[in-house]
């Protein structure tokens, strides 16, 4: 399964191996990684499952749609990598992806 | 700190209310009741994705199993508690077994609203709030022929969305003259209304239901007007009731809901009350509210928490919705009750645009259409209860980023 690292604003590592098919936000909380607050549990509706992505990682996990990142605009301190983990779906050549996790949600 | 805190209630209040305590470092026992089955899960994919069959039932779980173990969550799945006592602060679960706490929440939630009319207790009339409604209603939009809905709420026109997309024909019934009349403006109405018909749902206002026909199993709806429509099955999505039953027995205030004040205490300064279930004042709108919405549900099961472990958080969230029906993604902020105006902003025909609900100079609430900059603009704005530019917002040109500077 694809392995994905969350490190959050401290530094630590948190190392999930996620199923493919689920959104990077899903596999975060069903290992229990801190950070991540997912309200709407996945409808694109709360930012507050937001991540930045690793730059190494920025072509292969896919464009934001519009509605993404007008959201994203809003969230605690976004940047160009800013994405919102729920709307990144694992697929097995996102195998060793890096997300860093923000301080603070929405 | 130590000693026992109880929930009644495994849903999403009652799950977050159990994460927030041990957050709050409360380190003694955590009992929490759900009657359902389920580790507690998220509701709104079951008229959406979950009911499309988009989904797995494990996808819904608000947190694994494992999160349970790790903060000694005691859960007792499919257990319902039928008693509290607050003299001797015991509740008593259905299987006879008394349970002491220290603090105890209800986050007992706000079932479905039943219809009593003949027929109404035929097989084939559904109604939606957990796991195992949206596994019956399933079949249904796998069968096709035709459902009634009854009642243009949220639940009734998402489910209306879910049984178009799997090419079943819908009639939906509302007693009212416009859908959403309780939760949206007319703008929002009427953009729905005009969704819903572009999809081929046929929508009938001022429809109100006298009674069900069938032959062992639903087979028409009869209107007030004595029109029959058949139909291979009913989806009733008339509005929920506050779960108080417990509370109102324990003796505790009720109002439209369990009473609680702004720290999400009941009338017993030993239990509290958050989700569907609880009424609580609103610092935002100067009056007492009762919401059904993940986020309420969430907020005050985070203010609950907070207070049963000792702390002091007071309940001034913005409160806030969303609702997906076909490609429209709806995202309210704040309760438009009371606007004496409203402005509309964007292009309805584009399935982009936003309606502002004002008071004076006041925002109350915005509606928006997969438009999520006005969403988080207004939340900033309502939580501000500053006075807006209603003229930079009713001109188009104005960048709504500037509003909020
Ligand atoms: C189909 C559907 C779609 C929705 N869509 C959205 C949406 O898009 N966005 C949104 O914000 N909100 C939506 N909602 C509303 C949202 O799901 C609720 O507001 C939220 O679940 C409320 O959380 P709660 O914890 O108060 O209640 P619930 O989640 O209903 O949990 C209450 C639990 O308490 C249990 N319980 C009750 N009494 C007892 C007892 N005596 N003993 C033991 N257990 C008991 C119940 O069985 C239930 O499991 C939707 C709801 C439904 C039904
Ligand atoms: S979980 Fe709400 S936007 Fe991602």
């Amino acid at each position: 399964m694809p392995k994905i690292t969350y490190i959050d604003h401290t530094g630590k590592e948190h190392v999930v191996e996620a199923e493919p098919g689920v959104s990077v936000m899903e596999a975060a909380v069903k290992n229990m990684v801190p950070g991540i607050d997912a309200d709407c549990g996945g409808a694109c509706a709360c930012a507050t499952c937001h991540v930045y992505v690793d730059p190494a990682w920025a072509d292969k996990v896919g464009k934001k749609e519009p509605m993404e990142e007008s959201m994203l605009d809003f969230a605690y301190e976004p940047k160009e990598n800013s994405r919102l983990s729920c709307q990144i779906t694992v697929r097995k050549e996102l195998d060793g992806l890096v997300v860093r996790l923000p301080e603070f949600q929405g | 700190m130590g000693g026992r805190m109880i929930i009644i209630g495994a849903g999403q209040a009652g799950s977050q209310a159990a994460a927030s305590l041990r957050q709050a470092g409360f380190d003694g026992d955590i009992v929490l009741f759900g009657a359902e089955a389920e580790l507690p899960y998220q509701r709104p994919p079951l008229s959406k994705a979950y009911l499309q069959g988009d989904l797995a039932a494990e996808r819904l779980q608000l947190r694994p199993a494992a999160f349970y173990e790790k903060e000694r969550i005691d859960l007792r799945l499919g257990v319902r508690v039928t008693t509290v006592n607050p003299a001797a602060r015991i509740v008593i679960a259905e299987d006879g077994e008394e349970f002491h706490y220290d603090k105890l929440l209800l986050a007992t939630g706000a079932p479905p609203r039943r219809l009593d009319c003949p027929g109404s207790d035929l097989p084939g009339v559904h109604y939606l709030r957990t796991i195992a409604d949206s596994d019956a209603l399933r079949p249904v939009l796998a069968a096709g022929g035709r459902l009634v809905i009854v009642g243009a709420g949220y639940i009734g026109l998402e489910v209306a969305a879910s049984a178009r997309k799997a090419g079943v024909d819908v009639t939906v019934l509302e007693m009212a003259d416009r859908v959403l009349a309780r939760v949206a403006g007319k703008e929002i109405s009427a953009f729905f209304e005009a969704l819903h018909r572009a999809h081929g749902v046929d929508l009938q206002l001022g429809a109100g239901v006298r009674a069900f026909e069938g032959n062992g199993r639903v087979e028409a709806a009869i209107l007030d007007s004595g029109e029959k429509i058949p139909c291979s099955a009913v989806l009733v999505g008339v509005g929920a009731r506050p779960s108080t039953r417990l509370a109102e027995e324990a003796g505790l205030t009720l109002a439209n809901g369990v009473w609680t004040d702004d720290h999400a205490r009941t009338s017993d300064p030993s239990i509290y009350a958050a989700g569907d279930c609880a009424s609580c004042p609103s610092p935002i709108y100067g009056r007492r509210m009762r919401l059904e919405s993940v986020p309420n549900a969430l907020e005050q099961a985070k203010v609950a928490g907070a207070n049963m472990a000792g702390g002091n958080a007071v309940y001034d969230a913005v409160p806030w919705f969303w609702s997906d029906q076909y490609d429209a993604k709806l995202q309210t902020v704040g309760v438009s009750e009371g606007a004496d105006r409203t402005i509309v902003r964007g292009d309805r025909a584009a399935m982009k645009f936003s309606v502002w609900y004002l008071n004076g100079a006041r925002l109350l609430a915005v509606d928006a259409i997969n438009e999520p900059a006005a969403f988080a603009v207004a939340k900033k704005l309502v939580a501000a209860k500053a006075p807006v530019d209603a003229k930079g917002l009713a001109d188009p040109e104005t960048d709504l980023k500037s509003l909020v500077l």
